[in-house]
Order: structure tokens, then sequence, then C-alpha cells
């Protein structure tokens, strides 16, 4: 199954592929389940293992865990944060590509390295830069103080950590595709005399839409699953600034494993419908372009 | 068209959630505006049920004390409940207890702290939140219970650890967490330090030496002390974990008396995690009654029974005297007496360039 889907782009290919080019089928068949094997035990063990430890002790237990009022309100800041978080660096990521690849500017390059800079840092450093910037003795500590306004240790703190970690995932996803596509089209409309508008809506984001959905999708994945960055700006005041993350190290830590690992299953599902998500852009992608080359 | 309105909608949301987490960082003076106006609107109907508005607290701990305080909370607030018709409900923070004092120095707003030692508190105090005076506002420097450092071993002890030489031997591993985050491992090395002068007659150099020969015994330095545990306990790490009496007391309960055992040092040191109020956020919260009373509670027969529960050793003498055979008698240093009080030892030992920065980048 695993191994199936993650082949489907070249499935078409191999099965195209006469006889006597590719490899014996023993040598297949062994790379096969080595893959299967591999899949098994790094993926779907650890998976399991989490769904049969929140099991373990009964349905009502494993209910009760998911349903007390602190895993209920992790649950929902974690949500509150990827659904502010993601739209954010989806706004970015399709300005930073834009600018990237259609233009030439002064800049670029460092422009190009900074967007993955949050990729290169620790996401603990991510964190406690966000304290040095507007903890009480940071910079804008006094300022916030006199507002009686919380940055950190609170919900903005932690959606600005949670911003900055997923932030180069959009950009990335769409820069690659960007740049193959190069400015030909968009040009070919500006010459037909379309205003700058248009051009987004009727050339370029239906060009980049399908990378755009999955660099989204892999930016939304990381946003509920942070824990580092989270960890050092939330100030963990249960039932308020604890996410998902950070609720089950609290309850892996006070004995109560079974809880941990019932929480775990919920974070698993969001985890889940993200990649149920994924292939299913992927498989429209797949059909879209079997569909244009075929027209073609 | 289909796409725009996708991206209206998306835009609209933006926004809808961008207000409404505007509210909630403005939330406090805003709520209160709230309810002023709405206190003087219901004033007539305030006026036959004297009940107060609900107000929330913020208990800043250090790592081992989450089970006592879930329970304290729930004791405090049904007794202020009947004492006052104000409910009250108590949020808690958990986390190495350095840690935790830097985090309340950066802004997290603690009403009240419950730390594992003397000195991040004064932390706190030094950064203007807490008022100079603060071991004095409650009974017993403020330590409303007292615990000591023990060494929990795997069942049968397999090593033979009986007492602090012991841990220097070669092969064994010490499991404590890191002195610089937790003040759990800070008690945990002023009693090894204790032991060490004891034994070689004062002489530092030589403590000196037996401290760093223990943490080279150490394989890993968790920010907690529960974390420790964990590492010793979950992960099966190491031979023997340096740990406070009540995290001990509260792994074997948990995890089985068929696992572990608890051994008794020869010489030990009097733990005295001790309370404040954070004077600084009870004024701005308008707190500050239910915060002390909060922290004074903790004194009363009742909260006593509930810390001796826990693991704790009471500090009322009755309720001492009915939980004695879960603590036996040790010989304990005491910070005052043996190291000059926490200001003396952290600088010696545990600030930058101290005692523990020396045995450890040497040892490593």
């Amino acid at each position: 199954m695993a191994g199936a889907t993650t082949m489907v782009g070249s499935k078409e290919a191999a099965s195209a592929r006469p006889r006597h080019v590719t490899e014996t089928a023993p040598f297949r068949w062994i790379w096969i389940t080595l893959a299967l094997l591999f899949v098994g035990l790094i993926l779907i063990l650890p998976l399991l293992t989490v769904i049969i430890e929140g099991l373990k002790k009964g349905l009502e237990v494993y209910f009760a865990a998911i349903t007390e009022p602190d895993a209920v309100s992790a649950l929902k800041l974690t949500l509150i944060v990827a659904v502010i978080a993601v739209p954010l660096n989806t706004l970015f990521g399709v300005a930073a590509a834009w600018a990237i690849t259609k233009f030439q500017f002064r800049g670029k390059n460092v422009m190009l390295t900074l967007i993955d800079l949050p990729f290169a840092v620790s996401p603990v450093i991510s964190g406690l830069v966000f304290v040095l910037i507007f903890g009480t003795r940071g910079w804008f500590g006094p300022l916030l103080e006199e507002y009686h306004l919380q940055v950190v240790y609170a919900l903005p703190g932690i959606i600005l950590a949670t911003t900055f970690v997923t932030f180069p995932f959009v950009a990335r996803e769409l820069i690659p595709l960007m740049q193959a596509q190069g400015p030909q089209e968009e040009e070919a409309a500006a010459s037909l005399g379309a205003k700058g508008w248009q051009i987004f809506w009727h050339i370029t984001l239906p060009n980049i839409k399908w990378g755009l959905l999955y660099g989204v999708i892999l930016c939304n994945a990381r946003a509920i699953g942070e824990f580092g960055a989270v960890s050092v700006v939330s100030g963990h005041i249960r039932g308020e600034t604890n996410t998902l993350p950070l609720h089950i190290e609290i309850l892996y830590n006070e004995y109560q494993f079974s809880a941990a690992f019932a929480v775990a299953s919920l974070l698993v599902l969001l985890a889940l419908i993200t990649l149920i998500a994924k292939s299913a852009v992927e498989k429209r992608q797949q059909r879209l372009a079997a569909s244009q080359k075929s027209i073609n | 068209m289909k796409k725009k309105s996708l991206v209206l909608v998306w835009l609209l949301l933006l926004t809808m959630v961008f207000a409404a987490c505007g509210t909630k960082t403005a939330g406090e003076p805003k709520t209160e505006e709230k309810k002023d106006t709405a206190s003087t609107t219901t004033k007539t109907e305030e006026a036959k049920t004297p009940s107060k508005d609900p107000v929330e607290l913020l208990n800043v701990s250090y790592d081992p004390t989450r089970e006592l305080y879930a329970a304290y909370n729930k004791l405090f607030s049904d007794y202020w409940q009947q004492k006052t018709g104000q409910t009250v409900t108590i949020k808690q923070s958990h986390g190495g207890s350095g840690k935790q004092s830097l985090s309340v120095v950066n802004g997290l707003k603690a009403d009240v702290v419950t730390l594992a030692l003397g000195y991040d508190i004064d932390a706190i105090q030094q950064a203007g939140l807490i008022n100079e005076g603060w071991q004095k506002k409650f009974e017993d420097n403020s330590a409303p219970y007292t615990s000591t450092i023990v060494f929990l071993v795997r069942k049968g002890n397999p090593k033979g650890i009986h007492d602090w030489s012991d841990l220097v031997k070669e092969g064994i591993q010490v499991i404590t967490p890191n002195p610089k985050t937790s003040g759990g491992a800070r008690w945990n090395y002023l009693a090894a330090w204790g032991y060490a002068l004891q034994q070689n007659g004062n002489d530092e150099n030589k403590a000196k030496e037996f401290v760093s020969k223990l943490f080279k015994n150490v394989p890993v330095l968790d920010s907690g002390a529960r974390g420790s545990t964990t590492t010793f306990v979950e992960r099966g790490i190491g031979d023997v974990l340096l740990a406070w009496e009540n995290e001990a007391l509260l792994s074997v309960k948990e995890l089985g008396k068929d696992k572990f055992e608890i051994v008794y040092p020869s010489l030990s040191i009097l733990a005295e995690p001790p309370v404040a109020v954070v004077d600084k956020v009870v004024d701005a919260h308008g707190t500050r009654e239910v915060s002390e009373a909060y922290l004074k509670y903790l004194y009363t027969p009742e909260a006593q029974d509930l810390v001796a529960k826990n693991f704790y050793r009471p500090i009322l003498k009755g309720v001492a005297d009915k939980y004695k055979a879960q603590f036996p008698e040790l010989k304990l240093l005491s910070i005052d007496k043996d190291f000059g009080g926490w200001g003396t030892a952290q600088t010696k030992h545990f600030a930058d360039g101290g005692t523990f920065d020396q045995i450890y980048s040497a040892g490593k």
C-alpha cells in the first residue's frame, strides 16, 4: 500500500518499459520487500504502538483522556495556532516565491538564504529569540508591559514561534516550481494587455495551485506538531498555553502513560487527515497532468 | 471566480482570528472593564447575594510538585469558596526550578511561585517583582514543607549502593538533573559536597575532586527532576537516581515496590522549598488577598496532611508525628548553617565559573 502510493509517479513509466530493460523479477521483489519491511518497522510499528498503548487501559480511559478539559484546550490551542500561522506563511510564501522567480533585484540571493534560516536554526533557539525580544527584560519588554500586553508565555508568542518555524515550507515548495515554469506565460498575458491582478488570478495561481496546496499541507503538519520552539515560549500553563505536543509530554511525565498515548493518537489522527489530504491532492494533480497530456 | 472567493474567505477568516487574538491579548484589562460595567448594572442583584467575581491564579512551581498542587488546589478552592463565596481557579505551570524562575523574570505572570529553593525566588526579587523580605512573610522561612535527597536504586540494589562514597566508584551510572536548571539537582550537589567535606576534614579540594568524580559517572543531565526520574525509571538508564525523597517515594508507589527501592545515605541535606507571592503581579491583577490566603492555607492541618500524603515532610508538628513511619530520621546538613545560605552557595557553586562549571567542563 505504502509502497504503491510513493511509487505512483513512476508507475506508468515502469509498466510501459519494455521487458528487456527492466530488472529481473527476484531483484525487484527483494527491493520491494526491503522497502516494505523498512516502512513497517520505522513507520507502521510506532504508529500502531501509539494506538495500542492508548487503548491499553480500555476505551473509557481513552475517551476520558481526550475529553479532559486540559486536553481539549490543548487541542483548541493547537488548531488556533495552525489556523493563524499557516495562512500567514502561505501569503508570505506566495509573495516571496513570486518576487524571487519573476523579478531581478538586489539581495535576491540573501533573501533565498534567509528563507531557509528557520530550517537551519534549532527550534529551541527560534523560541528563545522571541523571549529575548518580547520578554519583560527583552527589547520590547518594557513597552509591552506598559500596555499590559503579553506576547511570550501567551498565545501571540506561541503563534510567532510556530510561524517562524514553519516559515520556509510554502516558499520552498513554490520557488523551484515557479522557476521551472518561467515568466513566459505571464509575459504573454501582459503583452495581451492583462493587468497585474488579472495575471495573478488567471495565470500564476492556476499554474502553482497544486504545489501551493502541497506546501500548505506540509506547513500545517509541522505547525501542529512543533514542540521545541513552542516549549520555550509557552510557559507551560495547563489548560492555557499547552499545545498538544506539550500536553503529551506532561501526561507522560506524570506517569499517565495511557492518557499520554491517547492524546498522542489524537495528534496522529490530525497528521493522518493531513496526509490523506496530501495524497488526494497528489492524485488530482496526476489526473490533471494525464488529461493535459491526452489533450496535447 | 471560485478561486477568488476562496481567497476572500480565507482573508476574512484570518482577520477574524486576528481580531479574536487581539482581544485575547489585551484580555486582562478589557475583561475587567467589562466586569465593571456588568457589576454596576447588576448592583442591586449583587447586594442580595454577596458573591464576588471568579478569580484565576497562576502558580509557577518546580517539577515534582505536580501531584501535590493538583490535590491542594482542589482543597484550597473549596475552602475559599466556602469562606468567601468566590470561585477561584488555580492554573499550574511546572518545570525545572531555575528555568521556571527565569520564565517569571522574563514575563510569565505568576501570582505565586512555589519553587525548589530560596535562591530561585531571590532571583525574582532581584528582578524587582517580589518585595524584599519575602522569606519572612510566612512561617518557617516561607517553607511549608521540607524534603531531603535520597537514592533510588533498582530492586535488590544489584550494585550495592549504600552511601555517597559508592557513587564515585567506577562503573556506577548516576542520574541527576542539571544543577544549572534544576533545584533538586542543586540540593543533590550540595549534599554530595557536604558529605565529601565531612569525610575529608573540610578539605575543599578533596570535595571538588569527589563531586568531579561523581559527575563523571553521570551519563545524562536532564533539565528538571521529573525528567531525570523518567530517564531512570522509564528509560531504564543508570544504576542510581539522586532524587527528592518525595519523588523517590512517588516512583515506588506509582511503579511498584517490586522494581525499585530507596536507599537513605548516612548524611543528606534539609531541603526547604519555599513559597512567595509575586508582589508586582498580584498588585496588577488585584489578587493579593487570595494569593496570600492560598499560601497561608498550606500551613493548616488539612493541607499539611495532603503534603504528607504526597510524600513531602510536613512542617506542622502534629502532622509530622502522624506520618513518622514514612520519613526516617536522617542526619541532615542545613543550607544556612553549613553553606552560609543560598546567596553564598549559589555564587560559589552554580554561578558562571563556579565549582560546578569547573568540575563539569574539566570532566568532559
